[in-house]
């Protein structure tokens, strides 16, 4: 690990990602070293979600590619870049609302485990052993994310804070090395963000590389070991915290003509 | 009240084969949001496949008990194959397509198939040969064969394996999962096409059981079996909330009761007017009154329109 871990874990290089006329990612070069918390900020509309469906595969890039530990990846399925390490979570929850929330964290597994149709449809040991140890690594999660409800409860019977823990701990079930958040905080009390706080810190120091779209400029401070941000589709600043606030792109981009 | 029990017990042998083809309609549609309409005519094909291959092996001198398991595994493996092959042919180059165009492709697979077992088969009725001793059994006044209860029992033991493979295996999960939201369980590293692909095939499957228990009960198959057949069992599935299994087996029940009481007592309601011979008639007046009165079906959520 240690000759790799100099290497950056995702590197960006010139991607741009057009939809028709309208550039959403105009040659967008970051890298993201391997252990950081870094975090991605901009107005409404600047980009940031397209460049998290870029690197969890669901658009491809127009131009461009990236490179995500140590391999190119230029146009994947998504399950591709599941099973090399990449998880995220979604701005509007997607959950499977009608599987119960031990069962949202069990489809987390399905990229890392490998019972096919004949397992399933005879369930001889092998396939009841590797289900019982989802299982028991899907309640692992449920507690580590901290979600006491009981775990059959349906995904959509779960608060507004619990479901975004849910959504983390079916990521973090995909044993990612990037875990990207899209803005994980929205809609939180101070007291849920509080202890969202608490849960990156304790990802990150598990060794998760974490990426942050994140609309809640003091937990960027706080949280965030370096943050990029855009505008229009492209990186007008990356630094950290408390350089890249300061600088005057940035805030003409905040404070200026934008509507956020 | 004899004519009630024989007509409870034709009721569940005939409505234990339409939940099995409106599983297949039911699951299709649950993760793609397609009706495949050629879902009948693969019930056809396994009946046509399954009674090829028992005159073939019966031939060959092979004792009936040994044919019929090997022809039962050959005519689901055939229609596995089926199922794969039309949704990988007919309906994935139109995943993204407007709704209206899978379903007239479907349409269009249906006649395909029709012709080509026509072609095949040609247009007589085939005689299913007679496979064990068909004991017949008189239970509180009904008279039930050996060949009805072996159906009725697979069928439910069939139900209940889907229902623990759906339920309980990781299979299962990835299914109800990509039906919920197919990107989401992309990003799970669950592959959708492969997915999509089994739950055809395992539809396929259940269809080519059906088809095996219809001509066997009936000791008839033909070319134009799977349409009339077919679309019953699609009103099976949207009498109980098309999308939903349990809806689905229930609907398959119900429907066979209401079509098999009706037909045996409309002769007494209409003065003689009508006779049994207007069975068919109520498994549509069911779609058309489930389709006014409750679109949901008896077990069906309302559910957002699909993106």
């Amino acid at each position: 690990m240690n000759s790799i871990s100099a290497s950056p874990l995702l590197q960006f290089s010139s991607i741009s990602k057009q939809f028709g006329g309208l550039s959403a990612l105009s040659d967008v070069s970051l890298h993201i070293r391997r252990g950081e918390i870094y975090g991605l900020i901009g107005p409404n509309g600047a980009g940031k979600t397209t460049l998290f469906n870029v690197i969890t595969g669901l658009y491809q890039a127009s131009a461009g590619e990236f490179q995500f530990n140590g391999k190119n990846y230029q146009s994947c399925k998504p399950h591709v870049l599941a099973r090399a390490g990449i998880a995220r979570t979604f701005q509007n929850i997607r959950l499977f609302a009608n599987l119960s929330a031990l069962e949202n964290v069990m489809i987390g597994r399905h990229v890392r485990t490998k019972t096919g149709v004949i397992g399933a449809l005879l369930r001889n040991r092998a396939a009841r052993h590797e289900e019982r140890a989802i299982a028991e690594r899907a309640r692992e999660l449920l507690d580590y994310v901290g979600i006491t409800k009981p775990h059959q409860t349906l995904a959509r019977h779960l608060s507004y804070g619990e479901q975004r823990r849910l959504e983390i701990a079916r990521a973090l079930a995909t044993d990612p090395l990037l875990l990207a958040l899209d803005e994980p905080a929205a809609g939180m009390n101070a007291t849920e963000t509080e202890s969202l706080k608490t849960l990156l810190q304790t990802i990150r120091a598990s060794g998760i590389t974490v990426l942050l779209i994140e609309h809640d400029v003091k937990l960027i401070m706080v949280l965030c070991d370096r943050v990029a941000v855009l505008d229009y589709g492209k990186k007008i600043a990356e630094g950290i915290p408390d350089e890249v606030r300061r600088k005057p792109a940035v805030i003409a981009a905040y404070l200026g003509g934008s509507d956020d | 009240m004899e004519i009630f029990f024989q007509q409870i017990v034709n009721g569940l042998v005939q409505g234990s084969v339409y939940a099995l083809v409106a599983l297949g309609y039911t699951m299709v549609y649950g993760i793609l949001g397609l009706i495949n309409f050629a879902h009948g005519e693969v019930v056809m094909i396994g009946a046509m496949l399954a009674l090829s291959s028992l005159n073939a092996m019966l031939g060959w001198g092979m004792p009936p008990l040994l044919a019929l398991p090997l022809s039962l595994a050959f005519t689901m493996l055939g229609c596995m194959a089926l199922g794969y092959g039309i949704e990988r042919i007919a309906y994935r180059p139109l995943r993204h397509a407007p709704r209206l165009a899978p379903l007239i492709t479907a349409i269009g697979v249906s006649i395909v198939l029709q012709n080509l077992a026509m072609m095949v088969w040609g247009r007589q009725y085939h005689a299913f040969p007679q496979m064990i001793a068909n004991n017949t059994h008189t239970l509180a006044g009904a008279i039930i064969n050996d060949v009805q209860i072996i159906i009725f029992i697979t069928a439910l033991a069939i139900m209940a394996g889907l229902m623990v493979v759906v339920h309980r295996t990781r299979l299962g999960r990835a299914m109800r999962a990509v039906a919920e939201d197919q990107h989401a369980a992309q990003l799970m590293g669950v592959d959708i096409n492969r997915v999509i692909s089994i739950t055809f095939m395992l539809g396929s499957a259940l269809a080519a059981v059906a088809g095996l228990m219809v001509s066997a009960n009936y000791g008839l198959a033909h070319y134009y079996m799977g349409f009339l057949l077919g679309l019953k069992a699609f009103t099976a599935a949207v009498l109980g909330g098309i999308g939903n299994l349990r809806g689905a087996m229930l609907g398959g029940l119900l429907l066979g009761l209401i079509e098999s009481l009706g037909a045996g007592y409309i002769g007494d309601l209409t003065g003689g007017f009508m006779g049994s011979n207007y069975q068919d008639v109520f498994a549509f007046f069911v779609l058309i009154a489930v389709l006014v009165l409750r679109p949901s079906g008896l077990l069906g959520e309302r559910l957002a329109e699909r993106a």
